[in-house]
């Protein structure tokens, strides 16, 4: 029995670090947010280096043929370092969704391409998952789409993108395909590209492979353990910049953090947030390898590491004392990633109201 | 990461199992069962090596090298087949362990084994009225007279002290050493002239714990586990074996059980308590918290297995282990509603009031072992390398 990272996933992790501390510091991250570019090409170049575009995809079509824990580290980086790439959307759900529901031509079409960083992929799967807000919601009819789609991710410089329909039904749509239109949707988080997407009988290929029931589940479940472990990354950096803080910061002639009004709060974060570790590795670990558990714990960590994270995010802020809230500190990018998290796919209630019906337990 | 268990544990655990198998009707009931038949149990699991199991043979223990994954296998296994694992008092849990570390030959000859077997019962000495948390300005003093030490003083929270046969006990020997320095950890005979044991009842209306008091009660000066003014590092060797017994996540995951079982079984006026859905999100919340406790321990367990520290993953668990136990009998209150405060032999009673039970004895392990306070101060020192608070002039 082994439940630790691997010396292999170790080392991806930390050479993954290195490499976004170079191509994506948080000048960077200042300047995707300002100029709102739809796509930092540079960063998602850096990735592309290191194999991280195909991560989930199988080695016969040019990926690293990994799985989803690797990719919940991957997410974890990301998220400390609030860094602006399409990891969601182009290597996490397309390829899932291909993988599973895609025909051979379909998997040998994009696969390869997406697994290059030479095409990028985005994902309108929100309303299956998380319901339809302001009559969002896609319908089908003779291979054209109609309707809109809300929250989609990572649309706004896809290539293909991955739409739900509201029967259940995920097709690909090119990012050029007529009758689309793409508007971005301005969050508080600007390290993504959220977007609203405009069908209007806009053609689309179907995935048809396998039960879509399925693999919407699948697709949920991976989408819950990426956010859990994007908030895991970016609450670990906001209690570490908080504990760094309190032990150079001074106040009443001594380090503000040898007040245990202060260090009690920081380790309240750490009681909370260590043990989310464990939670995000199993419900990762238990997408490719215990079907059983593997919903039921997505489902706990995001809606557990929304709320430890929000926790995390608001104190570590307030140790900080007013630089805090400063646009110069920065501290905000990781604020806001976490809020972004936190209702992207449901928000905790509506999470914990679908891990309860996962067991049986809620209609 | 690999969570199935190799060929050799396999074996292992069907061995287990198979030995539950054919005891099965023979192990004495959860509660009421004779004294005779609880040592009987004991004699049985130790001569298979399911009690005692790390302990050597020449001191009555089984003799098997440490394995943690058996240990957890056997632990497993017990709890599914709803058999009483091992004896676990004080004694077994905390001063064996500490004789075995630090103890002479002649003491450890003497004391573990009647100790596993269940013949002795221990007391813990440690706390007294005015050394809680500061425990180490302890008072109770042994002076030395001819070949023995007289100890007086008063101690606190000592859960076994009625029915003890021995106490160990932390008394200050050297009055003019610093205070950690001026300790010593005596073992003596709760029938010691002298000994006066007071019930301490708690809010849940049961005495858990007593006072204990020392009027010139003698002990010979052989019976120093350690060396002389040793006493604080030898307590912290126990403390150490406490801590980790405090935050059992598999206690949480078999609260929550039993929550879902009622919520699924329990009506108000024809509706089930898991059909509401205020109830229900709360009973999410701790689930996540119970489910994070249990993979934190299975990275604890793997951590224990390279050799490698804990780190905050095992500083954390009394904190929050505790808080979720409690955080579990409240939820089961609420969900109850009326029914919930029902106590005693009450009609009506749930669970035999167990939860208002535990609800209340839950607020006392938070506050024993380590204080709440204390452990965030453990956390931010040792876990995240934050200042000390500036010691005072008089501390």
């Amino acid at each position: 029995m082994d439940f630790a990272l691997s010396q292999d996933q170790k080392l991806m992790q930390a050479s993954l670090a290195g490499t976004l501390d170079r191509a994506s510091p948080l000048e960077r991250v200042r300047a995707f947010a300002e100029i709102r570019e739809p796509v930092a090409r540079d960063v998602w170049g850096a990735l592309t280096e290191l194999g991280v575009p195909g991560l989930l995809i199988p080695e016969e079509h040019g990926g690293l043929g990994l799985g989803l824990l690797d990719a919940a580290l991957v997410a974890e980086t990301l998220g400390a370092h609030v860094a602006p790439t399409p990891f969601l959307g182009s290597a996490v759900l397309a390829p899932l969704a291909i993988l599973a529901a895609g025909s051979p031509a379909q998997q040998q079409a994009w696969l390869p391409r997406l697994a290059a960083g030479e095409k990028l992929a985005g994902a309108a799967i929100t309303e299956t998952v998380s319901g339809g807000r302001d009559g969002a919601g896609i319908g089908a009819a003779a291979g054209k789409l109609s309707g809109k789609a809300l929250f989609a991710l990572d649309a706004a410089a896809a290539d293909v993108i991955l739409v739900a329909d509201t029967a259940g039904g995920l097709w690909l749509v090119a990012g050029d395909a007529p009758g689309l239109t793409r508007v971005p949707l301005t969050t508080i988080d600007l390290t993504r590209s959220v977007s609203e997407l405009r069908f209007e009988r806009t053609p689309a290929e179907a995935l048809v492979a396998g039960d879509a029931a399925t693999t919407l589940t699948r697709l949920r479940d991976a989408a819950w353990t990426m956010t859990a472990a994007d908030m895991l990354g970016a609450a670990g950096v906001m209690l570490d910049k908080a504990v760094a803080y309190a032990k150079e910061r001074r106040q009443f002639g001594r380090l503000i953090g040898s007040f245990q009004a202060v260090k009690h709060l920081c380790a309240e974060m750490a009681a909370e947030l260590e043990p989310c570790r464990a939670l995000v590795w199993y419900a990762a670990y238990a997408q490719d390898a215990v079907p059983a558990e593997a919903s039921l714990t997505a489902a706990h960590a995001k809606a557990h590491l929304s709320e430890v994270s929000r926790f995390v995010a608001r104190t570590a802020t307030e140790v900080h004392g007013g630089m805090g809230i400063t646009d110069l500190l920065g501290l905000h990018y990781w604020f806001k990633r976490v809020g972004l998290d936190r209702q992207l796919f449901g928000g905790p209630e509506r999470v914990r109201h679908l891990a309860a019906a996962i067991q049986g337990l809620a209609a | 990461m690999d969570l199935a268990y190799g060929p050799e544990h396999q074996a292992f655990a069907a061995e287990v199992d198979a030995f539950l198998a054919a005891h099965r009707g023979r192990w004495p009931p959860a509660v009421g069962a004779p004294r005779e038949q609880v040592l009987a149990w004991q004699k049985t699991l130790i001569a298979h090596g399911y009690a005692a199991r790390t302990i050597p043979r020449a001191y009555g223990g089984y003799g098997a090298e440490p394995d943690i994954l058996k240990s957890r296998i056997i632990a497993e296994a017990f709890t599914r087949a709803g058999a009483p694992g091992g004896l676990a008092g004080q004694g077994i849990s905390m001063l064996v362990p500490t004789l075995l570390e630090v103890g002479a030959e002649e003491q450890k000859q003497r004391w573990i084994a009647p100790t596993l077997a269940g013949e002795i019962i221990w007391c813990q000495g440690y706390s007294e009225p005015g050394s809680g948390s500061d425990l180490a300005s302890l008072s109770t003093r042994a002076s030395e007279d001819g070949d023995d030490f007289l100890v007086n003083g008063q101690k606190i929270w000592t859960s076994t002290a009625k029915q003890a046969d021995m106490i160990f006990c932390l008394v200050r020997t050297e009055p003019q050493a610093p205070k950690h320095a001026g300790i010593s950890y005596l073992i003596f005979s709760m029938k010691t002239p002298g000994i006066e044991v007071r019930p301490l009842k708690t809010m849940t209306g049961a005495a858990e714990f007593n006072e204990v008091f020392f009027t010139d009660v003698r002990v010979p000066r052989t019976q120093i586990v350690g060396a002389r003014g040793e006493g604080w590092r030898v307590a912290n060797t126990t403390l150490k074996h406490e801590r980790g017994m405090l935050g059992d996540p598999n206690a949480a995951e078999n609260r929550l059980a039993a929550i879902i079982a009622m919520m699924k079984e329990e009506t108000v006026s024809g509706e089930r308590l898991i059909d509401n859905p205020v109830l229900r999100d709360r009973l999410m919340r701790l689930q996540a918290r119970v489910l994070a406790m249990k993979f934190n321990g299975l990275r604890l367990i793997t951590s224990q297995l390279a050799g490698e520290p804990p780190g905050l993953a095992g500083l954390v668990v009394k904190l929050q282990g505790c808080e979720l136990n409690h955080q579990l009998a409240a939820l089961a209150i609420d969900v109850l509603g009326e029914l919930g405060v029902l106590y005693e032999d009450s009609p009506h009673l749930r669970n035999h009031g167990a939860w208002q039970q535990r609800y209340m004895f839950d607020l006392g392990l938070i506050i024993g072992g380590g204080t709440a306070q204390i452990q965030k101060n453990i956390i931010s020192e040792r876990g995240l390398g934050m200042p000390r608070e500036p010691k005072t002039a008089e501390a």
